[in-house]
């Protein structure tokens, strides 16, 4: 490659969030080439993270959540088609349906999917549930609507809690059946894991934790399941929420580094290769990627946050089209939101990269604070819950890699501060994967709370 | 028209809500809910809207791959 390539083709395999904001970004800076755009969903881009907020509540329907375009992208759409390889020499993509698309630099972003119910015999009942596309809410948001007398919902992480809120403010019967000691206890932690089942139960659902769903039950419709404590639900409805499978089976024979955890690339979003060799024309971005960051030692992070989705799409595309020197690397903070039961939660950093936890500001009395987390002496990753403004605070605290606890005047309202052990999981002990997978690391098990004495 | 809000950027100072509730709500004391798919007499609210938000969260546009097919 020569000079800044601008021209020729360029080929997005999955035309989701990451595809689509990498195809404006490409346009935008300047690519002259012929682009495609290849997805396996019949839609045009749309965005999920409404599915489990605004559609399961009935305010917007599911087909109403397309993603606005930011700049007129000039591309070929080949939608409803599924890419089932990547020919890495003869440098093409196969298609199901027999095309070979051919490209000088592609871009794998195919995100992950609904991991599904593991009995296909139960899964298929009708009336369970994954949730993970337009058809998937629009279906579950319908038997909603309906008026189930009971909705089960497998794991209780960010998923399946909002599924629990939004079915709870319809006045639906809820039961919420989680592997771990609490719902969200897989990315928060034990304290705020403490904190959401606290919340749930106040809201009225049947929050079962420490406990596994053992059968689906049901001849033909679902009409209950079994719980592994022995005791068992009636239920015309379940959501299985356990987390997503990344979409990389199509790379299987590509030579690429592709495998369960994603496409491994470096901070340039370049993916490597299966002998751990930088490839220079596939890149990777979004929900399929896993790329080192150096605020997390450079361990590998696999996210599933919308954010990343865009800020790395952009950084893909930004740099497959500039030569060597020009290149940008990905290094934004990670960052994401979930609304449910009533609160505002958001999160900048890692908050499993962490050993301690400390309530900066606020208190879990009032479920309206600040968590902020340190791994080793430094501010790893921080938790608003209805507290947002001040986040941005702490966000440059991780940046900087700020000394933990943060210094007095960063904490406010912080009386003396008592330390309370917490727990955080072993992520194998969750019936959902964790929505952070950071390779390498396992968070200290005893985490230790400082929070203020009342 | 379509929009789609930066949550992470939002800071839930509800701007938005004032100048255009039909389209924008405010989901318990801080989280916002939207209609992605603005109807037709709520568009110039929502570009009120967009103006207005002071974090600029909120990117309107066109639906993304409209003729796609
Ligand atoms: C219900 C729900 C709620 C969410 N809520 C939040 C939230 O509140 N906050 C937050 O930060 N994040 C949230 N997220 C996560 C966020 O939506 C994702 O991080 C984001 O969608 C990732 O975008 P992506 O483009 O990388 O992948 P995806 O959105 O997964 O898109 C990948 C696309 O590739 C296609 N594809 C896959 N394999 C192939 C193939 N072989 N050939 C062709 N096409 C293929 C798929 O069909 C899909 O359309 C939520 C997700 C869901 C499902
Ligand atoms: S005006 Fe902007 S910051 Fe305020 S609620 Fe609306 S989108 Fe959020």
């Amino acid at each position: 490659m020569h000079g800044e390539p601008r021209d020729g083709r360029i080929v997005i395999v999955g035309a989701s969030l990451a595809g689509l904001r990498a195809a404006e970004t490409l346009r935008e800076e300047g690519f002259a080439g012929t682009l495609t755009l290849i997805g396996e969903e019949p839609h045009t881009p749309y965005d999920r993270p409404p599915l489990s907020k605004q559609v399961l509540l009935g305010t917007v329907s599911a087909d109403k959540t397309g993603l606005p375009q930011r700049r007129e992208v000039d591309a070929e759409w080949k939608l409803g088609v599924r890419a089932t390889g990547l020919d890495p020499v003869g440098k093409q993509v196969l298609l199901a349906d027999g095309e070979k698309v051919p490209f000088d630099r592609l871009l794998i972003a195919t995100g992950t999917r609904a991991r599904p119910w593991p009995n296909p015999a139960e899964a298929a009942l009708d009336g369970v549930f994954t949730l993970r596309t337009i058809e998937d809410a629009g279906r579950l948001a319908e038997r909603l609507d309906a008026g189930p007398r009971r909705v089960l919902v497998v794991g209780a992480g960010f998923t399946g809690s909002e599924i629990a809120s939004a079915c709870r403010e319809r006045g639906l019967e809820v039961t919420v059946a989680e592997r771990g000691p609490a719902p969200l206890v897989g990315a928060l932690g034990g304290t705020l894991g403490a904190l959401a089942a606290k919340l749930q139960r106040a809201h009225g659902v049947d929050l079962r934790c420490g406990v596994t769903v053992t059968a689906l039950e049901g001849n033909g419709r679902l009409t209950g399941a079994r719980f592994s404590d022995g005791t068992g639900i009636d239920a015309d409805v379940a959501v299985v929420a356990l987390g997503a499978v990344r979409n990389t089976e199509w790379l299987a024979e590509s030579g690429i580094a592709a495998g369960p955890r994603g496409v491994t690339c470096d901070a340039g979003c370049r993916a490597f290769d299966m002998y751990g060799i930088v490839t220079d024309d596939v890149f990777a971005a979004g929900d399929v990627a896993r790329f080192p960051h150096p605020l997390f030692e450079y361990q590998l992070l696999s996210l599933e946050h919308w954010g990343n989705a865009v800020a790395q799409a952009e950084v893909a595309a930004h740099n497959m089209i500039h030569a060597g020197p020009r290149r940008r690397p990905h290094l934004t903070v990670p960052a994401f939101w979930s609304s449910q039961f009533g609160l505002n939660i958001k999160s900048v950093g890692v908050p499993t990269f962490s050993d301690q936890v400390v309530i900066a500001q606020g208190s879990l009395k009032d479920a309206r604070l600040v968590a902020v987390y340190g791994y080793r002496g430094r501010v790893t990753a921080a938790v608003s819950v209805n507290q947002a403004k001040s986040l941005e605070y702490y966000q440059r605290l991780i940046e900087t890699a700020a000394p933990f606890p943060p210094a007095p005047g960063a904490a406010d309202r912080i009386e003396s501060p008592e330390p309370v052990p917490s727990d955080v999981p072993d992520p194998k002990v969750l019936s959902h994967g964790p929505t952070v997978a950071l390779t390498g690391h396992l968070p200290d098990r005893r985490l230790t709370l400082v929070q203020p004495a009342r | 028209m379509n929009i789609v809000v930066d949550l992470n950027r939002c800071q839930g100072y509800a701007q938005c809500a004032f100048v255009a509730p039909r389209v924008f709500t405010m989901h318990g004391e801080e989280a916002l809910l939207y209609t992605p798919a603005v109807p037709d007499d709520q568009q110039g609210r929502v570009l009120r809207a967009e103006a207005a938000c002071p974090v600029q969260a909120i990117l309107v546009g066109e639906e993304a791959g409209a003729g796609a097919r």
